[in-house]
């Protein structure tokens, strides 16, 4: 049977197993969005702007470990994309971002809502599609997935042009991708692998640094046998939160500018560091000439181009996490390093997370112990600054895909939206969403679908008036002089909240904190918004200054 | 580290936006391209680009990495490593008096240049070679006045069996 490019589109996706598309309509996409209106299978969520669509879709990603799919208009709904498709790229995430272009006979010729996506997503995706004919369309989207998924995810653009929409052509969807010029490695090299687990016994400090890829790969079981197995002490990004639990003993918590100072000790006198599926970011290493100088590196990961990009590395290991884990895990024992375990614990004790509580100022570390202590279970979605540092530190994350945040890019927004794709993608869970009162005016309107779905989101602002990360840094490196920082003419959120129709709750004293999330947890039929008043000039601390080494960790402010 | 030239040999899908996609890595990193040249293989879904770089041990490895990462790059191969045959052609417009015409034919002959036109006062000369020698024939040409150049970048091509 014939069917118009967007219908071949849609059955195309179902083919895939996708269930949700997070978009908004518009001209050139409107065939699409057609197709879609009475689907019984793939389900459009409406969302208020194509940045929040993109987000959701994310968000959905991350929950799920499914690919993501969102779809937008030509010119400014795919551009407002493009921090989106940035966000997941950064982050790895699979998602398929769907684009609705001019007719072919237009392009070029700067034609109403024309804008060159495939030119403008080209650095900020992992590859990308020009769909010109309807007949081109299920080949597009089966390699799309197979790209978006495999080898190190990521976010692929596929541009479809308005006409190639319209037209009627026969519908087949293809068995098997073969891309010859892709395939990814998955297995390690064997070689490799028994050369590491060599330097893994004969270590005296070793310590196994995991990111987000340990996730991405599902290999947190394995990551887990591997610490366990061997008694190696732990630390995990701020992108891999949860793929090992905190609470275990052998947890470190996250490395890094605002990381632990056992952690970022133990990499300065570590004499091995294991690295799997991270990738030696500046805001984990600090000064690269001081990082881990004393230690051997093992590096692995999926993506060779990672692999000596920052950090020189003696056994690079290219593969899937969870396949080099597994293979490694039936090779190791148990490593004899007493005195090393003595240190870190003894770190561990002398220096924990902690903060000053002043005053009867409600203490935004509080706010979170407080979330830890009533949500525990709940899928955390951060947004970017102060309080995604301080969820990060105080909440203990014991589950992968439990803490859902834009590590790389740092998308401000970014956690509203995606929150609303969590809990579409895990409906059964609790999904909190941490957010800062910056940034969560950046994507604020995405209320709207949350509350038209009745999705009982969440959502605890920790509100200090201030874009306060940067405030932080203008505290400490610029004299005070708070220039462009200053948010004391933020409305009302909680009321807010009323307007918009959620539930909105205002709190400015200690002792409501807990009764205010206690009352959040009764509310079910739709978003609940609570605004935390906290001190406007905490800091969070620990904290390595940009540029230092990371055994020049400040502590606190004396 | 020292800075090396090396010299890639890259086979990609035949398909639009490749060149952009090379171009933008190599911008978007901070690479560079010496000298960059693309065209149809044998087979005509398949281009070959042959790119000139330049960079430290630690950049060059980064080089073959990227390459090797885009989607639509079939095989990278760093020629330097290899046994290699490289070549470029140079179109040299030189200022040519009737007078002098002869000196410059001879510097032609001694390059097995060819002369690819002649106009009342100018010549157009194909030089083929390696760096060296199209750099010897440039520098001879010189001293009568080059009014134009225009290089085709390198080529270049591994000795003996493919693999």
């Amino acid at each position: 049977m014939e069917l118009s490019g967007a219908k071949i589109l849609i059955e195309s996706l179902k083919h895939e197993g996708v269930e949700y598309i997070f978009g908004v309509n518009g001209g050139a996409a409107m065939p699409i969005f057609d197709a879609l209106y009475d689907h019984p299978d793939v389900k459009l969520i409406m969302m208020r702007h194509e940045q929040g669509a993109s987000h959701a879709a994310d968000g959905y990603a991350r929950a799920t470990g499914k690919v993501g799919v969102t779809l937008a208009t030509s010119g400014p709904g795919a551009t407002n994309l493009v921090t989106g498709i940035a966000t997941a790229f950064m982050d790895s995430i699979p998602m398929v971002a769907i684009t609705g272009q001019v007719f072919t006979h237009l392009m070029g010729n700067d034609a109403f809502q024309e804008c060159d996506v495939i030119g403008v997503t080209r650095p900020v995706c992992k590859h990308s599609y020009l769909i010109k004919s309807g007949d081109e369309v299920a080949e597009v989207v089966a390699e799309a997935f197979h790209i978006a998924s495999t080898g190190r995810p990521g976010p692929v653009v596929v541009d479809f042009a308005k006409d190639a929409q319209i037209h009627e052509s026969l519908f087949r969807y293809p068995e098997k991708v073969n891309i010859r010029s892709y395939k990814p490695k998955v297995d390690g090299h064997p070689r490799q692998i028994a050369k590491a687990v060599e330097l893994i016994h004969n270590a005296e400090r070793p310590i196994i640094y995991a990111g987000g890829g340990v996730t991405l790969a599902n290999a947190s079981e394995e990551l887990r046998e591997l610490a366990t197995k061997t008694g190696i002490p732990i630390t995990v990004t701020l992108m891999g939160l949860g793929a090992f639990p905190e609470t275990h003993p052998l947890a470190m918590e996250m490395p890094g500018m605002h990381g632990s100072c056992c952690a970022n000790y133990a990499f300065t006198d570590s004499d091995l560091v294991i690295a799997v599926g991270a990738r030696f970011d500046d805001r984990v290493t600090g000064d690269l000439t001081k990082f881990a100088s004393r230690a051997k590196k093992i590096h692995i990961d999926i993506d060779a181009s990672c692999i000596g990009k920052n950090v020189p590395v003696d056994v690079p290991i290219v593969g899937d996490a969870k396949r080099v884990l597994t293979e490694m895990n039936r090779l190791v024992h148990r490593v004899d390093i007493e005195p090393w375990m003595r240190q870190i614990n003894e770190w561990k004790e002398q220096y924990p997370f902690e903060y000053q509580q002043k005053g009867d100022k409600i203490m935004p570390q509080y706010v979170i112990e407080q979330i830890y202590d009533l949500y525990s279970d709940a899928i955390v979605v951060g947004d970017v600054g102060q309080h995604q540092m301080w969820a990060a530190q105080y909440f203990k994350f014991t589950e992968p895909r439990q803490w859902l945040n834009s590590g790389g890019l740092g998308t401000m927004g970014f956690s509203l939206p995606a929150a609303i794709g969590a809990q579409i993608g895990c409906p059964d869970q609790t999904v909190v969403n941490i957010n800062g009162d910056g940034s969560y005016i950046m994507t604020i309107q995405e209320l709207v679908p949350a509350i038209t779905m009745k999705l009982p989101l969440k959502i605890f602002i920790i509100n200090n008036m201030y874009l306060g990360m940067v405030r932080q840094w203008q505290e400490l490196f610029h004299q005070k002089r708070y220039a462009a920082v200053d948010y004391h003419d933020n409305p009302d959120f909680a009321q807010l909240a009323e307007a918009f129709g959620a539930t909105g709750i205002r709190v400015e004293r200690i002792e409501d904190v807990r009764p205010a999330l206690e009352k959040a947890k009764g509310v079910d039929d739709g978003p609940v918004v609570i605004d935390f008043i906290v001190d406007e000039e905490e800091n969070v601390f620990p904290m390595v200054p940009a540029g230092a080494g990371l055994g020049d960790v400040i502590r606190g402010l004396a | 580290m020292t800075e090396e030239r090396h010299i890639f040999s890259v086979l990609v899908e035949n398909r639009f936006g490749v060149l952009a996609r090379i171009a933008g890595l190599f911008s978007g990193r901070g690479f560079n391209i010496d000298s960059l040249n693309v065209a149809e293989t044998d087979d005509p879904a398949v281009s070959h680009m042959t790119i000139v770089t330049h960079g430290d041990a630690q950049i060059i490895e980064q080089i073959y990495k990227h390459l090797n990462k885009l989607i639509d790059v079939i095989k990278v191969i760093d020629l330097t490593l290899e046994n290699h045959v490289e070549r470029e052609i140079v179109l040299i417009k030189v200022h040519a008096e009737p007078q002098r015409r002869g000196e410059i034919l001879q510097i032609v002959e001694i390059f097995r240049a060819h002369t690819v036109d002649v106009g009342p006062d100018s010549l157009i000369i194909e030089v083929t070679g390696d760096e060296g020698k199209l750099k010897a024939a440039i520098d001879l040409l010189r001293p009568y006045g080059i009014q134009e150049l225009v290089r085709t970048g390198k080529i270049a091509i591994m000795r003996g069996v493919t693999r």
